[in-house]
């Protein structure tokens, strides 16, 4: 039997909902958790995130004949944590305040297990080209995800977004939004809306099937 | 029937492992560097200018600074590098000295808190505050960045020397939010026990460290020359 083609356009957008690496997979956690209690510093550990991802499965992606299968974990990480550096760099010339702010978490990108994850699964076995659209859609899908639970967990923790005030001077904050069990609590409600999307694109699915057999019988 | 010929697996030769290894190695030594290199400037501009900015927040009539240090003898000298933990005197236009501000740190609930705080000459208050480098909780720890009643301490905190000048006259700590009864007291945060008491316990240490030399020597140090445009 031959296997399906896979077109370009879908590795990248597999990354953005059918294979969202936190919805889905439920990989990279850590930052998604810790660094969502604002949708700036959401945005920016996603974009920090989604270089390392392209940067990383490219160079993965171009050496993976000149890389032995016995060496492959310490030689992915090693470029990994290269690349996690020159983040690093590049936010303190940015900005000082955005890097007090992301503080531990950026250097902890390199064991972000989405990002192995993406090199060994992927990049190893495949060319660069498709290596930057699997790495720009799984990057994109992580910072989409890490936007939406800093945006809930923001307004509701400090009545902001971006910083600006979203409700009249009376409203009591809900502080345990900013605090880590908020990101647990911001988490199961973006799970529960996914899932209940995905079921329902199931069973909508399921019916067309239903109908289209029994106007070929 | 015959059983399968067991796969050979092709065995990797070591100078193979050695080459990718080391090769990567050097290529990222170099991407590292090279990153390095083009952004060190800029980053020593922004934390220059994050400090100087923190400077001019807790010590908003100062017109110029100058940083000072210890001397081998204990004397104070302005400063030829700069300090981690460095403490500036402050001048208004005119070139007179009005305030001191002073970096300190300490353990708080998380990690280290680093603050920036100024002191006044005239008033033998703290008169500014703000938090450099802080890992506290947020919602909890961090409101000793925001919480206005906390920040209302350093409209006038006092810290005044002894008869002497070697010592506080009253060691500045924090109380319980509400109970604050005198000028040194930090009014606390309920919420936010140890960071409340360790921003106390950092304000006094710094203070017990440095007002006494500042005052002892401040008035000595030259003020910068105005340049010319």
């Amino acid at each position: 039997m031959a296997l399906k083609q896979v077109s370009p356009t879908d590795e990248f957008i597999k990354g953005l909902w059918r294979d969202n690496p936190v919805f889905i997979q439920v990989l990279g956690m850590c930052p998604a958790l810790a660094v969502s209690n604002t949708a700036i510093n959401a945005l920016a550990m996603g974009l920090a995130t989604t270089f390392v991802l392209l940067m990383a499965g490219l160079s993965v992606s171009l050496l993976r004949s000149f890389i032995p299968r016995e060496a492959r974990i310490v030689s992915y990480i090693c470029i990994i944590a290269t690349f996690v550096t020159c983040v690093d760099y590049a936010i303190m010339a940015i900005s000082i305040e955005l890097h007090r702010a992301l503080g531990a978490f950026i250097a902890l990108i390199v064991v972000n297990c989405l990002i192995l994850g993406r090199a060994e699964a992927f990049a190893s076995k495949n060319n660069p080209g498709r290596a930057l659209l699997d790495g720009l859609g799984m990057g994109v899908g992580f910072t989409f995800a890490l936007f939406f639970i800093g945006v809930v967990r923001e307004i509701l923790g400090s009545g902001t977004l971006f910083g600006v005030d979203m409700f009249p001077d009376g409203f009591q904050t809900w502080t345990v939004m900013v605090l880590p069990s908020g990101g647990f609590f911001a988490m199961a409600m973006w799970l529960l809306v996914v899932n209940w999307i995905r079921q329902r694109e199931g069973g909508a699915e399921k019916q067309a099937n239903e109908r289209s057999r029994e106007v070929a019988s | 029937m015959n059983a399968p010929a067991p796969i050979q697996q092709k065995r990797t030769s070591a100078w193979s492992m050695y080459r990718a290894i080391v090769g990567i190695g050097a290529f990222c030594a170099l991407l590292i560097v090279t990153v390095y290199e083009a952004t060190a400037e800029r980053i020593a501009d922004n934390k220059a200018r994050f400090l100087s900015n923190a400077v001019a927040e807790v010590l908003p009539a100062s017109r110029s600074t100058v940083e000072v240090t210890l001397n081998a003898d204990g004397s104070l000298v302005a400063a030829t590098e700069p300090a981690d933990l460095p403490v500036f005197l402050g001048y208004d236009e005119n070139g007179d000295l009005i305030g001191a501000v002073i970096t300190a740190q300490g353990m708080g609930y998380a990690d280290n808190i680093r603050v920036l705080y100024a002191y006044s000459f005239g008033r033998k208050v703290i008169v500014g505050f703000k938090v450099l480098e802080s890992k506290e909780t947020p919602g909890l720890g961090d409101k000793v960045e925001i919480e206005p009643h906390f920040l209302a301490n350093f409209e006038g905190l006092d810290a005044r020397l002894n008869e002497d000048g070697t010592a506080l006259a009253n060691a500045i700590v924090t109380v319980k939010q509400g109970e604050k009864t005198e000028p040194w007291q930090l009014d606390g945060i309920t919420g936010a026990t140890i960071t409340s008491d360790a921003i106390g316990a950092i304000l006094n240490q710094g203070s017990s460290a440095w007002l006494p030399v500042l005052e002892r020597d401040g008035r000595a140090i030259q003020p910068p020359q105005p340049t010319q445009e």
